[in-house]
């Protein structure tokens, strides 16, 4: 029921004007309202600004979390116990970015939260924002990607010098679950339609199986409507008919593709929300670039943007089962998108986070 | 699989790259009578004949010194190739080192090779390269596109070698090597010295793959350091994406592994208004360059007169200049794109009513 909000909040944005409020009525069970720890990673670069952010945000609103703090570094070898210890027992996490070196054998913190606690589901929205002005118009996605194995599986040798293999690994069970989850968000959120992408006329046997997996699924589903698209012809039709697609399932390197197309195309990394999830956890950070941590003179002139962060912790308000929760941040920060006074750089203003911050929080109701 | 590759590789160091040179990419033969450079020309299937014929009379107009040796895709499978291709085609792409090729389309069935396919293995058409500018006049989104895309084409994550692990797992090997890297990341670097760009940006996901893209980057890296007036950045696919829908004009040519290239010439396509108006040429062993449309062969509207040359037309300018005939590729750019802006003469496909031979009147008055 909680995740069928955000049309509701929708409604209620439009309907703002004419002051027409709609009276929702949540019906909790006994003991609902007991503030739920959650695991906190500020990360580098901009990370402890825009997680401050929703610090700040959520403690203007009372709202029913604390968080558990964890100095994590993306140089670092490994990610300490104690953090995914606290994962484990929040099952909640809100998480800044976390830098990918490039190279020199060190494997990204990101893939080992991820490998560790099976959060085999990446999903990133994609959408456009009121009163934000981007290219396209009627932009809705929701990338949805396969997070543990593909091109991501990280077996690679070299064969002889000068010969390196990297193995894409396809799994049907993998393969299925994130199926089975796409449809099932695509149910769950009254959406019409989801779009495998693929590359199976080429990996005929990888990406068959990821298809045949699609396939059997859809079948299941027969109120939401099913098609397949050849990845590059999906990147293509993106950037010029982006109003084609509802939600979009994909093995893992396409959907990072993807994903990160999509967000541009709808106004940009740093408005788009996102999370990682499995069966028992889930992670909640900006939707896309996750490794991208911003530039150093960002970070200087604290200029980074928290709205990805904020709209991300609204959808894990709403996982937790806090909908209104949910549904005050979301309003709150639409609406100083809308009112275009305080917006950062990426956003073509000229605002800090803390001005945004400072915004969002005046905006609450 | 290793012993496969090591064949393979021993097989490609005795054809002889590592003694070629750069100037190879130059060399071609002239016809024996007359200084008419020969040129191998594939008209193609569905609407393919239709938009060579609009080439050719633009070619004449326009009194470039080239003489088309036109191949059919045959209708038997020759047993020599494999495939529908004949190899006297393959022969004379090899003898004239130039090529034009309009969209094939591959009959369905099993025991051949897909004509494409064909091509890029018999030919060691290694790099495919994809000029993408906004055309003035026709708006799209994008109006700031002024990029190259430099595919690698013959290994990577389309090796082909796919198999099934045990029931419900199946592996598929991409592989890099340091000689297809290093002989694209040549070409990149040699491409945008001689067309007068700035800067190469090799796009990879080292991150992840550290080892299969580690080593493609680090073969960037060596030949960039023998080019030091071109500015050379490395770039993660992922953000690639995000600022080329963004702000295209950051980018100037990009250089790339076989998928992403895939992905990302497709998406630049997009930007500017589809494949029908990108122009494409892939350069193959021993400086081969077979320029090519690389859109369908739209079989609906074949031999109607309304498919649109414009693709075929500037992939035939990106020939020219390879032979370094630049001032004829500029009149026939020019006309091409006056025709366009003019708006006057539009095929169906650009939102207007002519015809493509009204479309390829327009342009030969243009010249």
């Amino acid at each position: 029921m909680s995740r069928r909000t955000l049309p509701i909040v929708r409604n209620i944005l439009s309907a703002r004007s004419a002051t027409a409020t709609r009276s929702v009525t949540y019906m909790p069970r006994p003991g609902d309202g007991s503030p739920r720890p959650v695991t906190l990673i500020p990360g580098d670069g901009v990370g402890p600004l825009v997680t401050g952010a929703v610090e700040q945000v959520m403690d203007a609103m009372h709202a029913p979390v604390y968080f558990e703090k964890y100095d994590v570094y993306g140089d670092m070898k490994n990610v300490p116990p104690e953090v995914l210890e606290s994962i484990k027992k929040n099952k909640v996490c809100l998480k800044g970015g976390l830098r990918t070196p490039v190279g020199g054998g060190v494997s990204s913190l990101n893939m080992i939260l991820r490998k560790e606690l099976d959060l085999y589901a990446s999903l990133v929205h994609c959408f456009n924002l009121p009163g934000l002005p981007t290219r396209h118009e009627n932009v809705d996605i929701v990338v949805i990607r396969e997070n543990t194995e593909g091109e991501y599986a990280g077996l690679e040798h070299e064969v002889i010098p000068g010969v390196v293999e990297s193995l894409k690994v396809i799994t049907k069970f993998c393969s299925e679950r994130i199926a089975k989850y796409a449809f099932e968000y695509a149910y769950l959120n009254n959406r019409k339609k989801v779009t495998a992408v693929h590359k199976a006329n080429i990996m005929k046997l990888a990406d068959g199986l990821f298809l045949e997996s699609c396939r059997e699924v859809a079948s299941h589903y027969p109120t939401i409507q099913y098609n397949e698209m050849i990845v590059d012809n999906c990147s293509m039709q993106l950037v010029s008919k982006p109003e084609q697609f509802d939600v979009m399932v994909t093995p893992n390197l396409y959907g990072n593709l993807i994903a990160n197309t999509a967000a541009g195309i709808a106004g940009g990394t740093g408005v788009m929300p996102g999370g990682n999830v499995g069966a028992d956890h889930a992670i909640f950070e900006q939707g896309a670039s996750a490794g991208n941590v911003g530039n150093e003179k960002l970070l200087e002139q604290k200029k980074a943007n928290p709205v990805a962060l904020l709209l991300s912790s609204a959808m894990m308000l709403r996982h937790l089962q806090f909908p209104s929760f949910a549904d005050r941040l979301e309003i709150a920060v639409m609406r100083v998108i809308e009112e275009g006074k305080y917006r950062t750089k990426d956003l073509g203003g000229h605002s800090t986070t803390q001005e945004v911050v400072d915004a969002v929080l005046a905006n609450l109701d | 699989m290793a012993s496969q590759i090591v064949r393979r590789l021993a097989r490609s160091r005795a054809s002889g790259f590592f003694s070629s040179a750069i100037p190879s990419f130059l060399n071609r033969s002239f016809s024996s009578e007359s200084n008419l450079i020969r040129a191998t020309l594939f008209p193609g299937d569905g609407i393919g004949p239709e938009i060579a014929d609009s080439v050719k009379q633009i070619f004449k107009v326009a009194d470039v010194p080239i003489e088309w040796e036109e191949h059919f895709v045959g209708t038997e499978i020759d047993p020599r190739t494999q495939s529908f291709l004949t190899w006297e085609s393959l022969e004379s792409v090899r003898r004239n080192k130039v090529g034009l090729k309009g969209p094939m389309a591959t009959p369905i069935g099993k025991g051949h090779r897909s004509l494409n396919l064909t091509l890029r293995k018999e030919l060691n058409l290694y790099a495919n390269v994809r000029p993408c500018y906004s055309l003035p006049g026709y708006k799209t989104k994008y109006d700031d596109v002024d990029l190259i895309t430099i595919r690698e084409n013959t290994e990577g994550e389309y090796s082909g070698l796919e198999h099934q692990v045990v029931r419900g797992v199946v592996e598929s090997l991409k592989i890099i090597t340091r000689q297809a890297s290093l002989r694209v990341a040549e070409y990149a670097f040699y491409y945008a010295k001689t067309h007068g760009r700035q800067r190469v940006s090799a796009i990879h996901k080292a991150n992840i793959m550290q080892k299969t893209d580690g080593l493609f980057l680090k073969c960037c890296r060596e030949v960039a350091e023998k080019y030091p007036e071109i500015t050379y950045e490395e770039v993660v696919i992922d953000n690639c994406c995000m600022m080329l829908v963004k702000n295209p004009a950051l980018f100037d040519v990009l250089v790339m592994p076989n998928l992403y290239g895939d992905i990302i010439s497709d998406l630049c396509a997009g930007l500017i208004g589809g494949l029908g108006l990108t122009p494409s040429c892939n350069i193959g062993e021993g400086g081969i360059a077979l320029a090519e449309a690389v859109h369908g062969s739209a079989p609906d509207i074949a031999g109607k007169n309304l498919a649109n040359p414009t693709a075929l037309l500037l992939s035939s300018v990106t020939m020219l200049r390879h032979l370094d005939l630049h001032d004829k590729a500029d009149r026939i750019q020019d006309a091409v794109l006056k025709t366009i802006a003019e708006g006057k003469y539009r095929t169906g496909d650009l939102g207007g009513k002519s015809t493509t031979s009204e479309f390829t009147k327009a342009i030969c008055d243009h010249l």
